[in-house]
């Protein structure tokens, strides 16, 4: 048998007998084959189950650990380390409050409070109506905006607890809700099948930067501060002869990111059905862009 | 006289779709690739060197140096892995960077990547930032259609694959160590060193761990030169670098200055502590960085001059509390977070840092006694420098601090039997109301 003959059939041993739809099976082993080793998939192949299945099912991890040649406890060991890994299902929205400390002084507790009483749930619970999972949870890296809400992974900036009580009224009315520093607020599971490497097509919503972020920046424009002119010295001859060289072949490659829809490394299922019915792609998610 | 505010790594952000390949090779992206195309591997590690740059995520250790430690002429695959795991209590730094400019990285990553010997590279990413993981996404897509990546980069003969990996929610996988086991599939826990990564790190391969802001510092080194790059900062500790001023201050953000800046320079351009109020305590580098007070605000904000005064630079995230702030409370919040990201590898963190929230706990609550102090201050000794990783030493650190600056403050609690702060004071939107 040739090499592809083999992987071919042991995966259709490993595929045997599976409930997880095919096409989940194939993007499984598709995560697989993206590493040296293909252990290194086990996080993004949970991700992808969970995008599937809602949560970490005992099937899911004893797909990864055929997969992967592991025993199921392995796998399990890994699945419950992480907590972004959930044995419970978890909601369309997961808003998570921070309240780390700097955010809990600045109003992150009293959020928490105020979205439990609303919600009617306890920490890591669901309503009843399956729409939000609500959990505390820790620094997210954005202090200088807090205090700080994430649904579904995205920045709720500068919240109060109105405005996250609001937020929240949102999601379970099925609005559109847009993050204050990202995109419009996908489903938890969507999300997740973004986090397993599968891109959807909203990279280019939202704004570059937010206030916090251009703080300093946009005092130095005002007050015309900036970095030490670097001297552009003889050294730097031949370097733009490489750079004029190069330019040549890059602008090409402009054009083939503008025109190519089947160039697009990790394409997800909905771009090559844009693709296919002649919409745009790459350069066509500015259209999202800005409104 | 360099300016106050340098803004390098920061420069483009405010630029129309600042995460796009267009917006980025406007302002001559990539073009630093080509320069550091032309030159040898060696030359460029050697230029690194030379512009003095320490790694920017947390421990201050010489980028240039780290990268020379990588074996030459082995057969072994050589590795770049970037830490973008950005999850150190205050730490806001990486995640701004990467939403708005995530070709800086990228373009940082190809030149590190080449100068390494390296085929393949790694980001490592916080799984809980899904904007800034299609960012990631999307540039590494752009940059291999652009034949920035992949093979024969711009006509050089070398060949980079990229791979944008999500964690999955765990503070420890940004310990360098814990990072290759989690991305090798497993529990993210720390690994016995030596052998350090540079000899056997990702599958068991040389490889390099650099944090985001490391990596994106050099681009411009290779545009503007090592002597250019060295001409800002300070003695031992060169360059320019994002500080993070959040809490209780008037304009919280991001702030690019050379190294060295002081806090009281800092809080003067970004409007001062919050009006009406003081300055009580703050974190020169994150929670993990020995907390300094007022005493401290003109203390240079470089590695030697955070050091000097007791505390660590660490990665420069300016947590700001004012007076209105109990610092028990903030103390026992990042305590009870210490022992909820403990790993459980070894013992005197899996216990200690439980037992520190215990009695922390108590203190906070106005019970407990003053012995307790003694107790925590036993405790910290006991995990200090007898654990395994630096997770530990960072629990501690907060705590030894406070008691050693606001110890009244614990005794305040124990004399009302309760917390004698107002939580409402400290929070936003009361902010939002004194100012309106
Ligand atoms: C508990 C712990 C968490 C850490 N988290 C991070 C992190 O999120 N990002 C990071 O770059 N470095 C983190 N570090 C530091 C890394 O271990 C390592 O020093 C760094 O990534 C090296 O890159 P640099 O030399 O460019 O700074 C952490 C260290 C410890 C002990
Ligand atoms: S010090 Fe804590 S985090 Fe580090 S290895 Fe030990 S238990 Fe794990
Ligand atoms: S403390 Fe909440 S985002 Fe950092």
């Amino acid at each position: 048998m040739t090499d592809m003959e083999t992987t071919a059939a042991s995966r259709q041993q490993v595929d045997a007998g599976r409930e997880l739809p095919a096409a989940t099976l194939a993007e499984l082993h598709e995560i697989a084959a993206r590493y040296p080793d293909r252990r290194s998939a086990l996080l993004p192949m949970l991700h992808l189950l969970q995008s599937v299945q809602g949560r970490v099912t005992a099937e899911g991890i004893e797909t990864c650990a055929a997969m992967l040649d592991l025993s199921a406890a392995e796998v399990s060991g890994v699945a419950t380390f992480y907590t972004m890994y959930k044995r419970r299902p978890v909601g369309d929205y997961h808003v998570g409050v921070c309240t780390n400390t700097l955010c809990a002084v600045m109003g992150g507790d009293l959020i928490f409070e105020r979205l439990k009483g609303h919600l009617g749930v306890g920490n890591d619970e669901t309503t009843d109506d399956g729409k939000v999972t609500l959990e505390h949870i820790e620094c997210n890296a954005a202090c200088d905006y807090a205090p700080v809400m994430m649904v579904n992974w995205e920045f709720f900036d500068n919240q109060t607890p109105e405005s996250a009580a609001a937020v929240v009224d949102d999601l379970v009315a099925g609005n559109e809700v847009r993050a204050t520093r990202g995109a419009r607020v996908c489903t938890w599971r969507e999300a997740e099948r973004v986090l397993a490497g599968f891109p959807d097509d909203r990279a280019d919503e939202g704004p570059s930067a937010g206030p916090a972020s251009l703080a300093g920046l946009q005092l130095a424009r005002e007050r015309g501060w900036r970095a030490p002119q670097p001297d552009r010295g003889a050294a730097d001859g031949d370097a733009v002869a490489a750079d004029q060289a190069s330019k040549g072949v890059r602008e090409e490659s402009d054009v083939a990111v503008d025109a190519s829809p089947a160039g697009t490394r990790h394409q997800d299922k909905k771009r090559s059905r844009d693709a296919a019915a002649g919409t745009e792609t790459s350069n066509g998610s500015s259209k999202e862009a800005g409104t | 006289m360099t300016d106050p505010l340098t803004p390098v790594l920061s420069d483009n952000w405010d630029t129309d779709r600042s995460w796009t390949l267009a917006a980025y090779e406007q302002l001559d992206g990539y073009g630093a690739l080509d320069k550091a195309l032309g030159q040898t591997q060696d030359d460029v590690i050697e230029l690194v060197k030379s512009s003095g740059l320490r790694g920017r995520g947390g421990a201050g250790f010489p980028a240039g140096m780290k990268w020379g430690f990588i074996p030459q002429g082995d057969d072994k695959p050589h590795y770049l892995v970037v830490n973008a795991d950005e999850s150190e209590p205050g730490t806001c730094k990486d995640i701004p960077l990467m939403m708005a400019s995530p070709h800086t990285l990228v373009e940082g990553v190809i030149i590190s990547a080449y100068a390494i010997r390296a085929n393949l590279a790694f980001i490592y990413v916080r799984g809980e930032v899904l904007h800034v993981v299609r960012r990631l996404q999307r540039a590494v897509q752009e940059a291999y259609l652009a034949g920035h990546l992949g093979k024969d980069i711009h006509g050089s003969g070398f060949d980079l694959d990229v791979i944008v990996h999500a964690g999955a929610g765990a503070y420890i996988c940004g310990e360098e160590t814990a990072l290759l086991d989690s991305l090798e599939g497993r529990r993210g826990q720390p690994r016995l060193r030596p052998p350090f990564p540079a000899v056997a790190g990702l599958y068991a391969c040389p490889t390099v761990i650099n944090n985001v802001e490391t990596i994106a510092s050099v681009p411009c080194i290779l545009a503007n030169g090592a002597d250019w790059f060295s001409s800002m900062g300070t003695d031992k500790s060169k360059g320019t670098t994002l500080y993070s001023l959040s809490g209780h201050v008037n304009r919280p953000g991001q702030y690019e200055a050379p190294l060295g800046i002081t806090l009281r320079q800092l809080l003067d351009v970004a409007g001062g502590v919050r009006h009406g109020h003081e300055l009580k305590f703050w974190t020169p580098g994150g929670s993990s960085t020995p907390l300094l007070t007022a005493e401290h605000l003109d203390v240079p904000l470089d590695y030697e001059g955070v050091g000097a005064a007791g505390s660590m630079l660490g990665t420069k995230a300016l947590q700001i509390f004012d007076e209105t702030t109990c610092v028990v409370r903030a103390v026992l919040r990042w305590t009870e977070f210490y022992k909820h990201e403990s790993c459980g590898k070894c013992t005197p963190c899996r216990e200690g840092t439980w037992w520190l929230a215990q009695t922390l706990t108590r203190l906070e609550q106005g019970q407990g006694t003053e012995a307790d102090l003694e107790t925590l201050v036993d405790l910290c000794d006991n995990i200090v420098g007898r654990s395994f990783c630096a997770l530990a030493d960072g629990a501690a650190a907060p705590i030894t601090s406070s008691i050693q600056f606001f110890r009244d403050e614990y005794l305040e609690h124990l004399r009302v039997g309760d917390c004698p702060f107002d939580r409402e004071a400290s929070t936003l939107f009361a902010m939002a109301g004194a100012s309106a």
